[in-house]
């Protein structure tokens, strides 16, 4: 188990180190074009790209450059945004806080909700219940976000007047401005895990050791909370993992749709204005977010399957 | 069995069905059994018979799409069909437990033994949970498991699949029940593991009083095990009776059919093939009118049989309750067709083809632990073959006999250069062959080399036909390339193992396990080869399909002078099957000789040990038991000196696990690997002992 955890570890800053690399070579290298030509933009003359260059020591061997890179990082030190004209991390960290925010709602609400209604439909496969939210979690599925965004404004905020139509949070931070794309990105998400967890538990439900437990007379609710639940949250287990890095970094959509002031849209926002020093920081965090969870996927996998755990 | 006690269970004109979209399926048809209190009954049929049925409906456990459409199961007084959830829960596990035929997928994979154990008592009675785990901890040893402290802290994955079924079997008289079901529960097991499942199983049912259903497909286990046996053919019993009765005068033509496709201790298949039963079981929707039986019956009587469906008629002058399901059981004369009666010749045995000379395959295993990291001991070797030493001729059939883990699949992987050997020599037709992978051989050394394998149902490709899967190795091997010719051989094959020629356009997933089975076959000497290995290639079949297939190999192989390498753990087929025997334990060689030599005495311990794990299903014959304990010791570490010294029951002293045994000939080409000398190993008398066949019961009856 040690073995184990300090093996998935070790891979974890590996990938983060490779990451870093291919990032900085696309980014801060001739690689692909001159960055001196992408910060300055397409007038600058051959004169100022030289002075730039030299003022932040791009002239410099390439690997001298990427430690010198990498140690910055390191010390937190992220440099500054052209787009923001400040400090890399005053911009950030107020967005990616923003995006923890409404991935820990979203989170809260659709993981008990998919999960329940997964087990549940499991449990009976086939029976009324099941098909109800099968069917109910394929028609969320199918709908990509900015269509319901769309929907949900039109009904809530058009119609019944309940919610606001933006969530640029402008007067402080307002729960209610959290709901609207909280919800879309919840009844996007539902769906799949739902059906990920209904998928596991029909299959545990049918297996040799449920019948077992069912033929010693266990209580029908010892049979699924003891016996089949743990089996069954297996497979999902790693599925609601993958979630983490989606809603940090995957929710743009929803993002710019309600006027979120998040991490998503930062990160477009960065690309879009060649902001090189942010889109790296962005970058990496949410690379070490993804490699992070995976990692804990990993481990938690096997702490849930004893038979990885001992063999 | 008293007249008067009660009986635990009554099943009385039972009819279960499956509702699927195809309409009702009768499972089960006019089923009737008591069970007295402390009585084993058996179960015995083919796949498909419905025996698994009757034990789930007793249950009362059928899924969603089953169940009893007439007749009543009756337990203590109360009618199990009537009863709501609430109270068959409360019947479930402690008054009428099961055991099932894989004891791993029976088990909770992420639960601890412990859990697993005592939930039955706390679920069952107002007990705490120190009382429940002294009574899990007592019954572990109850059932002879050693150190169960220890196994109550582990997990299923972490035991051995005999140590598995032992903690159902705990788990199943943990509440003392009244009622034992035992779903095939030796099947998935090795010889040994099985014959001390058995004694255990007997044991218990001794020392608690416990009934027992015991359902099986094998008629020497249920011989071992039982009082009564039922036999059931197709949904229905066709005949019952106590085993003495039923044993001895079998009066059904099925049963006699079933005890024909059995070999015994003494036939070999020259001077007694096997006589497999025609045709197939029909499916439950397709079953004939009258006996169901009759299409495959051999005493068929037209207007008579096919009429309307037979009663259980009770069998005169026989034991109180042999029954029989047969309208002409007091016309046939059995005896005019003994299977003894056919005697095929005796394959005259050429060159010599294999020569296996010390052939070795170690496998190498990275351990990547820290402990291993920080010892540099990184990696160890598993000795799968030690040693190989043996040969085998034109037309031969050699058998490699062995329990799972001994290796004996690992060396027709080197045979067939799946694997490369580690040291020396395998000469296939005096070209060492042990270092050549698969890829490297010539097209010609690839189809003089064949195989069938163990499970018909995983080695055809799903989304060929049955004809394109034949053209194609005709192609390959057979250097044909004209079309008409490949079809023309591909019919000729189908011929050969006797499969309708319309089988060239069908899917394997139309086929049945022997239909699949004997596909396999033809694939496998598609290319006319010298020698074909078959790993267990009957051990997926049933009875009567495996004995068809068994004669179907003899036949194939009795045309084309083909050296058979027949790998089996089951020592009746082999003694049936084999010319000469090769008995390995732990990767090592531990008797090999003639398949007289090797079944007679003098033998090694282990063969003995062997030979006296084989049920029989012959009232007459006597064996001596000895049931081996503990495990087969991991291929990681084996021990130093002898590797059967951990369970051998005739372990002389220290030197047998400090020093290896020499191999010591007893006569030419009859070598025992063992410490005792062979004078000493001499004096033990056979360990199963066949009546001669004046003496027997039958023969002088039937005068």
């Amino acid at each position: 188990m040690v073995t184990l955890v300090v093996k998935r570890i070790g891979f974890m800053i590996f990938t983060m180190i490779v990451v870093s690399l291919i990032l900085f070579l696309l980014l801060e290298t001739d690689l692909t074009g001159d960055p001196a030509a992408r910060v300055l933009g397409q007038f600058a003359n051959e004169e100022q790209k030289e002075l730039w260059r030299e003022q932040h020591g791009y002239n410099q061997p390439v690997m001298l450059r990427y430690v010198k890179w990498l140690g910055n990082f390191a010390t937190g030190n992220l440099g500054e945004s052209i787009r923001f004209k400040g400090p890399v991390a005053d911009v950030m960290l107020p967005r990616l806080w923003n995006t923890v925010i409404l991935g820990f709602w979203t989170f809260a609400v659709m993981i008990p909700l998919s999960l329940i209604l997964g087990v549940l439909s499991g449990m009976k496969e086939g029976s009324k219940l099941d098909r109800s939210i099968s069917v109910f979690g394929i028609i969320t599925t199918s709908v990509p976000e900015f269509a319901s965004a769309v929907i949900f404004s039109a009904i809530f905020v058009f119609t019944l007047k309940w919610l606001p139509g933006t969530s640029s949070m402008s007067g402080g931070f307002e729960f209610k401005q959290l709901i609207l794309p909280a919800m879309v990105l919840i009844v996007y998400d539902f769906g799949y895990v739902a059906r990920m967890t209904r998928a596991s538990m029909a299959e545990v439900m049918t297996s040799q050791y449920i019948r077992t437990a069912v033929l010693k007379g266990l209580p029908y609710r010892s049979v699924i909370l003891k016996h089949a639940l743990r089996n069954a949250l297996i497979a999902p287990f790693t599925v609601i993992m993958l979630q983490i890095n989606w809603l940090l970094s995957g929710v743009i959509v929803v993002e710019f749709f309600f006027a979120y002031k998040g991490f998503g849209a930062l990160i477009l926002e960065a690309s879009l204005n060649n902001d090189i020093a942010l889109l790296e920081a962005c970058a990496m965090v949410a690379v070490c977010v993804a490699v992070t969870t995976q990692t804990i996927a990993d481990i938690g996998y096997t702490f849930l399957n004893p038979r990885i755990r001992f063999s | 069995m008293n007249q008067d006690q009660t009986p635990v269970l009554v099943c009385k004109d039972l009819c279960i069905s499956y509702y699927t979209r195809a309409g009702e399926i009768p499972a089960v048809v006019d089923f009737s059994l008591t069970v007295l209190p402390g009585e084993t009954i058996g179960i015995v049929g083919e796949s498909g018979c419905g025996k698994s049925t009757v034990a789930m409906a007793i249950m009362q456990y059928m899924g969603a799409n089953g169940g009893i459409k007439s007749g009543s199961i009756t337990f203590k007084g109360r009618d199990l069909t009537q009863l709501s959830e609430d109270q068959l829960r409360r019947i479930r596990g402690s008054e009428i437990a099961m055991i099932y035929q894989e004891p791993f997928a029976s088990l909770n994979p992420s639960l601890k033994i412990k859990t697993q154990l005592m939930e039955v008592p706390l679920a069952h009675e107002n007990i705490s949970k120190d009382e429940a785990r002294r009574r899990a901890v007592e019954m572990l040893s109850d059932v002879k498991l050693p150190d169960p402290e220890r196994l109550m802290e582990s997990y299923p994955h972490q035991l051995s699949g005999g140590q598995q079924q032992r903690v159902v079997i705990a788990m199943g008289l943990l509440s003392n029940p009244s009622l034992l079901l035992l779903d095939e529960p030796t099947t998935a097991l090795d010889v040994t593991v099985e014959a001390g499942i058995v004694k255990l199983v007997a044991d218990i049912s001794k020392k608690y009083g416990t009934s027992q259903i015991y359902i099986s497909h094998n008629l020497g286990l249920i011989l071992e095990t039982c009082d009564r046996v039922f036999v059931m053919y197709s949904g229905e019993v066709v005949e019952e009776g106590t085993i003495d009765s039923l044993f001895t005068w079998p009066r059904h033509p099925y049963t006699h059919g079933l005890f024909a496709c059995i070999p015994l201790p003494t036939a070999d298949k020259h001077a007694a093939p096997l006589k497999p039963i025609r045709g197939q079981l029909p499916l439950p929707f397709e079953r004939p009118r009258g006996c169901y039986y009759h299409p495959r019956c051999d005493h068929f009587k037209p207007g008579l049989c096919d009429r309307e469906h037979i009663k259980m008629e009770h069998v005169e002058d026989s034991a109180a309750d042999h029954r029989v399901r047969c309208l002409r059981y007091k016309e046939i004369d059995h005896h005019l067709l003994k299977p003894s009666d056919e005697v095929k010749e005796p394959i005259a045995l050429g060159k010599r083809v294999l020569n296996v000379d010390g052939m070795k395959k170690y496998y190498e295993v990275r351990d990547s632990s820290l402990r291993a990291l920080f010892s540099g001991k990184r990696i160890r070797y598993v000795k799968a073959n030690e040693e190989l030493n043996f040969t085998a001729q034109e037309g031969e059939t050699v058998a490699i006999v062995g329990e799972s883990g001994c290796g004996k699949s690992t060396f027709a992987k080197v045979l067939m250069g799946l694997e490369s050997g580690t040291d020396g020599e395998v000469r296939h037709k005096g070209k060492d062959i042990s270092e050549v992978a698969v890829r490297d051989r010539s097209d010609k050394q690839i189809s003089s080399l064949q195989m069938v394998f163990q499970n018909p149902f995983d080695t055809l490709n799903p989304s060929h036909g049955v004809g394109g899967q034949l053209s194609r190795v005709i192609k390959k091997f057979g250097g044909e390339t004209d079309k008409k010719k490949i079809f023309e051989r591909v019919m000729t094959l189908l011929d050969t193992v006797k499969l309708p020629r319309d089988f060239y356009y069908r899917k394997p997933r139309q086929l049945s396990g022997g239909q699949k089975q004997r596909v396999g076959i033809a694939r496998a000497f598609a290319g006319n080869p010298s020698m074909v290995i078959a790993d267990e290639p009957i051990s997926a079949l049933d009875v009567s399909v495996a004995a068809a297939v068994t004669e179907l190999l003899t036949d194939i192989q009795r045309e084309h002078k083909t050296t058979l390498l027949f790998i089996s753990h089951d020592l009746s087929v082999v003694r049936y099957l084999a010319d000469r025997i090769v008995v390995m334990y732990l990767g090592h060689i531990l008797e090999r000789g003639t398949t007289e030599q090797v079944f007679d005495p003098p033998y090694h311990p282990y063969t003995e040990a062997l030979l006296s794990a084989v049920p029989i299903a012959d009232p007459e014959v006597t064996k001596r038991e000895i049931v081996l304990e503990g495990n087969l010791p991991s291929a990681m570490n084996p021990p130093k000196g002898c590797p059967f010294c951990t369970r051998c029951h005739r372990r002389i002293g220290e030197i047998c696990d400090i020093e290896m045994p020499p191999d010591r000939e007893v006569v030419d080409r009859h070598v025992i690997k063992c410490h005792i000398p062979i004078e000493e190993l001499s004096k033990i008398g056979p360990v199963i002992i066949v009546p001669d066949e004046s003496e027997r019961i039958h023969a002088t009856k039937s005068e």
